[in-house]
C-alpha cells in the first residue's frame, strides 16, 4: 500500500503571533511546527504502516526552509519527503495550492492521500477537499479513525451531533483531525537517517496537468481586501470584593440590566 | 466567465433527519440583507430526501425562493451527491453569491463544490458586506462595484482579514454558526418553490454510509440559550460542574464549557466555546474558572453581557469581561445560585 501525506509548516499560534510595524504577520520572528492536524494524519499513516505495511511519502509546498517538517516526519518514520517550492507558487490561495498539490501528486502512486483538516495559520478545512476533487477521488473528511479493509478504507467522520462510518475504494483522500491520536516522537536513529536523507525538490515544471493560471497569486480567486490585528472589545469593570460583596454585585448588575 | 450573468443571493438550507439547521435560517437572513443592497432576491437550495415540505418553514424566515434538490441519495449527507446537487445548482441558475454554513457538513461540501465550479471560498465568515474592490481606489486598477466583502478571523483568531472574489462567481462563503441574525418568522409567508433534479448516477466518489452513531444527548443546544453557564479547567472537576448546573438551573440558563473541559473528558465535545468549538452569541455568557484564551474569546466575544469570575486577576477572560469579578468561583457560584432561587421563586 502507498500512502501519501500532505503536511504544512506554519507559525506556532500557540506562542502568541507577532507583527510587523505595518500590521502583516512576521512569519520570520515566529517559531515553526507541522500543522497539528496535519501531525495527526501522519501518525495515522505511519500506524497503517506499522500494520499492514505501507511505503509513506510526505509532501510539502512552502518555502525552502519548509523542508525542516520534511525531515522531521521522516524522523517519526515517514520513507519518502518532496518539498514543493517555487517563487510562481507563492501567494497562493487554497484553489491554487489544492492545484499545486494535485500537480503533485499526479506524478505520484497511491491508494490513500491523508491531509490534515485545516492548518493553524488559516483554519480554512478547504485544501484536502479541493485536491480530491481535482484528482476525481472520493473525499472523507473530519476523520477521527481510520481502517483498512481490502482495497477499501473504513472511516469514523465527526460531525457536530453524531458520527458516520464510512467505506470508500481507494484510491480515496482523508482529512484527519488533531484528536485522532497522540503523534509519536522522533527516534534518535530516526533524527540521524532523516538528517542525512534525500529530499526531492519540486519546482514548476515538475508539476503534472497544471496550468498557470491555476498557480500562485495570479491563479487565486480570492484576493485580500484588507488585514488587520484584530480589535478587541473594550475591557469593562473588574472588581475584588469578598464572595458575599461579589454576589450583591452580580445580582445588581443581573437587575440593572433586567435579566432578573 | 461572463461574470454578468450571475444574480441573486443563494443560500444552502442545511437539513439534517429532515429538519431544518438553525444556519439556514441566518444565512436566509443574512442572505436577505445582502439581497436588498444588490436589489435582488434571496435563494434557499434544499437538499435531502422528501425534505419538500421544509420549504414553506424557509419562505416563513424570508426566503423569496426555494430550489428542491430531493432524491433518495440524498437521505444522508454525502460529500459526492450533495456536491452534485449543489454543483447543478450553480451551473443552471448561475447565482452571483452562494452562501454556506461553516459547520461539518459545509466546511466539506463548501471547498468541494468550489473546485468543481472553479470559484473562490472564504472560509469561516463572521462579516459580510456589499462594497467596492479594491476598498480604495488604486490608480491603474479597475476598482468592482457591488462585490461581496467577507471578513473572516485567521491565525487562531489573532488577525482578521476582508476577502473579495472579483474575477469569479459565484461569491462563495461559509459562515459560522451563529453569528448572522435570522428575521422573524412571518407565519403563512410562501416562497415561489422549484424542484430540479440533475440526475444522481453513483461512480466511484460516492462513499457508503456504513453506520450513523448519534450522540445521546438530552441538552439544549447551547447555540440557542439565552443564558449560558460556561465552565472552564479552573472549575477543577466533573464533580464540581454540579455548581454551574445549580447556577445555570437557578437563572434558566444551560451549562457550556471550554476545550481544556472537553479534554479533560469533563463534558461532551457538544458544549464547547470556541475556534474549534461553536459560536455564542447569548444575552448573558457566565465565564466561570475560565482563563480566556485566544481561541475561546473567538467563540463567545460578541455576548452581550459577559460576566467572569476568576481567581487569577491577570485572566485574559477579564480584557473581554463587561462585569469581571476576581474571585473563588466555589465560594461565589453556590451564594449566587441561593439568592437566584429566593429571588426568581
Amino acid at each position: 500500500m502507498k500512502i501519501v501525506v500532505c503536511v504544512k509548516q506554519v507559525p506556532d499560534t500557540k506562542g502568541g503571533v507577532k507583527f510587523n510595524p505595518d500590521g502583516t504577520l512576521d512569519r520570520a520572528a515566529m517559531l515553526t511546527i507541522m500543522n497539528p492536524d496535519d501531525k495527526a494524519g501522519l501518525e495515522a499513516a505511519l500506524r497503517l504502516k506499522d500494520q499492514y505495511g505501507a511505503e509513506v511519502t510526505v509532501v510539502t509546498m512552502g518555502l525552502p526552509k519548509a523542508e525542516e517538517v520534511l525531515r522531521e516526519a521522516m524522523a517519526m518514520g515517514a520513507d519518502k519527503g518532496i518539498l514543493v517550492t517555487d517563487r510562481v507558487l507563492g501567494g497562493a490561495d487554497t484553489w491554487a495550492t489544492s492545484q499545486t498539490l494535485a500537480g503533485a501528486l499526479r506524478n505520484l502512486d497511491y491508494d490513500l492521500i491523508i491531509t490534515g483538516r485545516q492548518a493553524i495559520d488559516g483554519d480554512t478545512a478547504q485544501v484536502g477537499p479541493q485536491i480530491s476533487e481535482h484528482l476525481g477521488i472520493p473525499v472523507i473528511s473530519y476523520a477521527q479513525k481510520i481502517e483498512i479493509e481490502g482495497d477499501s478504507v473504513i472511516v469514523e467522520r465527526q460531525y457536530d451531533d453524531r458520527y458516520h462510518v464510512l467505506k470508500a475504494k481507494m484510491p480515496c483522500l482523508v482529512t484527519a483531525l488533531a484528536e485522532l491520536n497522540e503523534p509519536r516522537y522522533m527516534t534518535p536513529g530516526g533524527i540521524f537517517d532523516a538528517y542525512n536523507a534525500e529530499i526531492t525538490v519540486w519546482g514548476r515544471a515538475d508539476l503534472k496537468d497544471v496550468e498557470d493560471s491555476n498557480l500562485g497569486l495570479k491563479g487565486s480567486p480570492t484576493q485580500i481586501a484588507r488585514a488587520s490585528d484584530k480589535v478587541r472589545k473594550g475591557q469593562g469593570e473588574k472588581v475584588t470584593l469578598d464572595p458575599a460583596e461579589s454576589v450583591a454585585y452580580i445580582m445588581d448588575k443581573l437587575k440593572e440590566k433586567h435579566v432578573i | 466567465m461572463n461574470l454578468e450573468e450571475y444574480k441573486g443571493v443563494y443560500v444552502f438550507a442545511q437539513q439534517v433527519d429532515n429538519k431544518v439547521s438553525g444556519i439556514a435560517f441566518e444565512l436566509i437572513g443574512e442572505g436577505k440583507r445582502l439581497a436588498e443592497k444588490l436589489g435582488t432576491e434571496v435563494t434557499a437550495i434544499l437538499v435531502g430526501s422528501e425534505v419538500k415540505s421544509l420549504a414553506d418553514e424557509l419562505a416563513e424566515y424570508g426566503a423569496d425562493k426555494v430550489i428542491v434538490v430531493d432524491d433518495p441519495e440524498l437521505k444522508e449527507y454525502r460529500t459526492e451527491p450533495y456536491a452534485h446537487a449543489l454543483a447543478s445548482v450553480i451551473n443552471k441558475y448561475k447565482p452571483e453569491i452562494l452562501l454556506v454554513g461553516a459547520t461539518a457538513i459545509g466546511r466539506d461540501l463548501g471547498p468541494r463544490v468550489s473546485a468543481r465550479v472553479h470559484t473562490g471560498l472564504t472560509a469561516d465568515c463572521t462579516s459580510l458586506e456589499i462594497g467596492d474592490f479594491p476598498i480604495n481606489p488604486i490608480p491603474g486598477k479597475e476598482q468592482k462595484h457591488n462585490q461581496l466583502l467577507m471578513t473572516r478571523p485567521a491565525f487562531g483568531g489573532n488577525t482578521i482579514a476582508t476577502i473579495a472574489c472579483p474575477e469569479f462567481r459565484p461569491q462563495m462563503a461559509t459562515v459560522r454558526p451563529g453569528v448572522m441574525q435570522k428575521l422573524p418568522k412571518k407565519e403563512g409567508a410562501k416562497a415561489v418553490v422549484e424542484e430540479f433534479n440533475p440526475g444522481f448516477t453513483p461512480d466511484n466518489k460516492y462513499v457508503e454510509i456504513v453506520k450513523v452513531v448519534k450522540n445521546l444527548t438530552d441538552t439544549v443546544d447551547i447555540m440557542d440559550a439565552k443564558i449560558l453557564v460556561s465552565g472552564g479547567r479552573g472549575v477543577g472537576s466533573a464533580e464540581n460542574f454540579k455548581l454551574l448546573e445549580d447556577l445555570a438551573e437557578a437563572i434558566g440558563g444551560t451549562v457550556s464549557c471550554s476545550r481544556a473541559v472537553v479534554d479533560a473528558g469533563w463534558k461532551s465535545k457538544d458544549l464547547q466555546v470556541g475556534q474549534t468549538g461553536k459560536t455564542v452569541r447569548p444575552n448573558v455568557y457566565f465565564a466561570i474558572g475560565i482563563s480566556g484564551a485566544i481561541q475561546h474569546l473567538a467563540g463567545m466575544e460578541e455576548s452581550d453581557i459577559i460576566i467572569a469570575i476568576n481567581k487569577d486577576e491577570t485572566a485574559p477572560i477579564f480584557d473581554v469581561a463587561d462585569y469581571g469579578i476576581v474571585g473563588d468561583l466555589n465560594k461565589i457560584v453556590p451564594m449566587l445560585t441561593e439568592q437566584l432561587k429566593a429571588v426568581t421563586k
